[in-house]
């Protein structure tokens, strides 16, 4: 058991090792001009709490609850179909489609949002490419497939018995989805959408191309102070804040979910 | 109209992929669709940019690396999930955590842990971070399949007269052969595409397909990107479609009753 665990334990060890040195970071202070750093220091992390970076994690945080809400609706008949379809072709070929854009990578996927934005299909009312409301268009398309499959796998373990029996028992369509079929696949809705949130809120691709450096999300963020100022330490913090919102998010779903089971 | 919704709903997935095979072929660097006309010429940009030449070599090498060190450690974690009679949970956990990490703040923390250790200019701080990256993917297929694993069937071998190492090999390995498939599968489709921690800790030298890609993007506005971004997606439904076909893609998302 140890021996065969060791060489992935290992694997694990040099992630650890990336992450402790990331935290390291955060807590050192930035010398501008230099990758050197100084004395130990809490000044990146209050230097996130100024306006200048807030209005990132506020956006943030708004286009990732928009994302969530707007996914959730568009996933969800998809999810339906795909976990209860009677026909073996449908279902492979909802699959495949769904799966595809998720084998596909972030480049290429926000690429394609690229081109239709930016007026080469159609011309847009109201301009789309490097706007929030792009930004948006593009971390929805992004995350239907991860919620499409979330929802199907809690919807097909759904007994089909429940909603015929509300069925003969007059209820409306609309009524059996409403009161049976939604309220029974709440674990996947709630899975789906906070492991959608925080996956949102550390996008990086989507915002930096459909944002044009206009939106800016908290790993936009990230990536200017490390790449383009060689401020590490201030990188750092945000993405150390990043972090703890992510694994505080998961672990609450977790709970949520492994609640929810013992009481089932 | 809940066919009509899903009908919709499904041409929002595919249709901006169907934009990029189509630009793909305009003939004209100013973008327009429907294209005016049919050419080749951005797919022959692809293949003589020296950048993406040398971008394609260093992430078949990354990948190859990743993928040649993921598989076996995984594989041997997985069947000792497997096996793990209790507090095989704890283990998966640990295992699987580099999943749940953002992109930006792994790759942050690798770029920093890469100058300490003076290796930025090599790819060894690129494929260790793959390695990391695609272990989940690895550790999870096997373990399936490693879980439905009958272990009388080993023993069987032993009475038999097999050592360890031959029972492995003649009753174990084929047995898992579905989940390494689909191990391989993941680990190799994961890594191509991984492009937020790559960005951190690429040069120009080392750099791979998707941060080059990103680069032109950022650069350019031909349609080069649309030509590659093709050969991406053909490659990838070929693969999906290979995979749903033998692996039952639906037994490892779906609950089939």
């Amino acid at each position: 058991m140890r021996l065969l665990l060791t060489p992935a334990l290992l694997v694990v060890a040099v992630f650890a090792a990336a992450l402790s040195a990331l935290l390291r970071y955060s807590v050192l202070e930035f010398v501008p001009g230099s990758l050197q750093t100084g004395g130990l220091s809490l000044g990146n992390f209050t230097g996130i709490m100024s306006r200048q970076y807030l209005g990132a994690v506020w956006d943030t945080v708004v286009l990732s609850a928009a994302t969530t809400g707007l996914t959730l609706v568009a996933s969800y008949p998809v999810a339906y179909v795909l976990a209860r379809t009677p026909s073996p072709r449908v279902r492979s070929t909802l699959l495949v489609l769904t799966l595809a854009p998720f084998f596909t990578g972030a480049i290429v996927r926000t690429y394609a949002w690229v081109l239709v934005l930016g007026n080469t299909v159609v011309t847009w009312p109201v301009p789309m490419l490097f706007t929030a409301r792009g930004v948006l268009v593009g971390l929805v398309h992004f995350s239907m497939p991860t919620m499409i499959l979330l929802l199907a796998a809690a919807i097909s373990h759904i007994d089909p018995v429940y909603e015929r029996a509300a069925a003969s028992l007059g209820a409306s369509p609309a009524r059996v989805f409403r009161r049976v079929t939604l309220p029974l696949s709440m674990p996947g809705v709630v899975s789906g959408s906070v492991i959608v949130f925080a996956w949102t809120l550390s996008a990086f691709a989507t915002p930096e191309l459909l944002g044009g450096g206009r939106v800016k999300m908290i790993a936009n963020v990230v990536r200017d102070l490390a790449l383009d100022s060689f401020n590490w330490p201030g990188g750092a913090a945000f993405a150390v804040f990043a972090l703890a919102v992510t694994l505080g998010l998961l672990a609450a779903v977790g709970r949520l979910t492994a609640g929810s089971e013992r009481s089932a | 109209m809940l066919r009509l919704a899903v009908l919709l709903l499904v041409a929002f997935m595919t249709l901006p992929t169907l934009v990029v095979i189509a630009v793909s072929f305009n003939p004209t660097a100013i973008l327009s669709f429907p294209p005016s006309g049919l050419s080749w010429r951005w797919y022959v940009n692809v293949i003589t940019y020296t950048q993406f030449q040398r971008a394609t070599w260093n992430s078949l090498v990354v990948t190859l690396g990743a993928v040649a060190v993921a598989m076996p450690a995984g594989t041997a974690a997985a069947l000792a999930l497997a096996r793990a009679p209790r507090g095989a949970s704890l283990w998966a956990t640990l295992l699987l955590s580099p999943l749940v990490v953002p992109g930006v703040a792994a790759g942050l923390g690798f770029l920093i842990l890469g100058a300490a250790l003076g290796l930025l200019r090599s790819r060894a701080v690129l494929i260790a971070a793959h390695v990391a990256l695609v272990l989940p993917f690895v550790v999870r297929s096997v373990w399936v399949s490693a879980r439905n694993l009958d272990p009388t069937l080993e023993r069987a071998a032993a009475s038999l007269g097999a050592t360890p190492w031959r029972a492995f090999q003649r009753v174990t390995l084929p047995l898992l052969r579905p989940g390494l498939l689909a191990a391989l599968l993941f680990a190799v489709i994961v890594s191509l595409n991984e492009f937020v921690v790559s960005l951190f800790i690429s040069t120009r030298l080392t750099e791979i397909l998707p941060v080059a890609m990103f680069t032109y993007v950022v650069n350019y506005t031909d349609p080069t990107i649309a030509a590659l971004s093709t050969l991406f997606i053909v490659g990838t439904v070929v693969a999906v479609w290979l995979a749903d076909r033998f692996l039952d893609l639906g037994g490892v998302f779906l609950h089939h009753r």
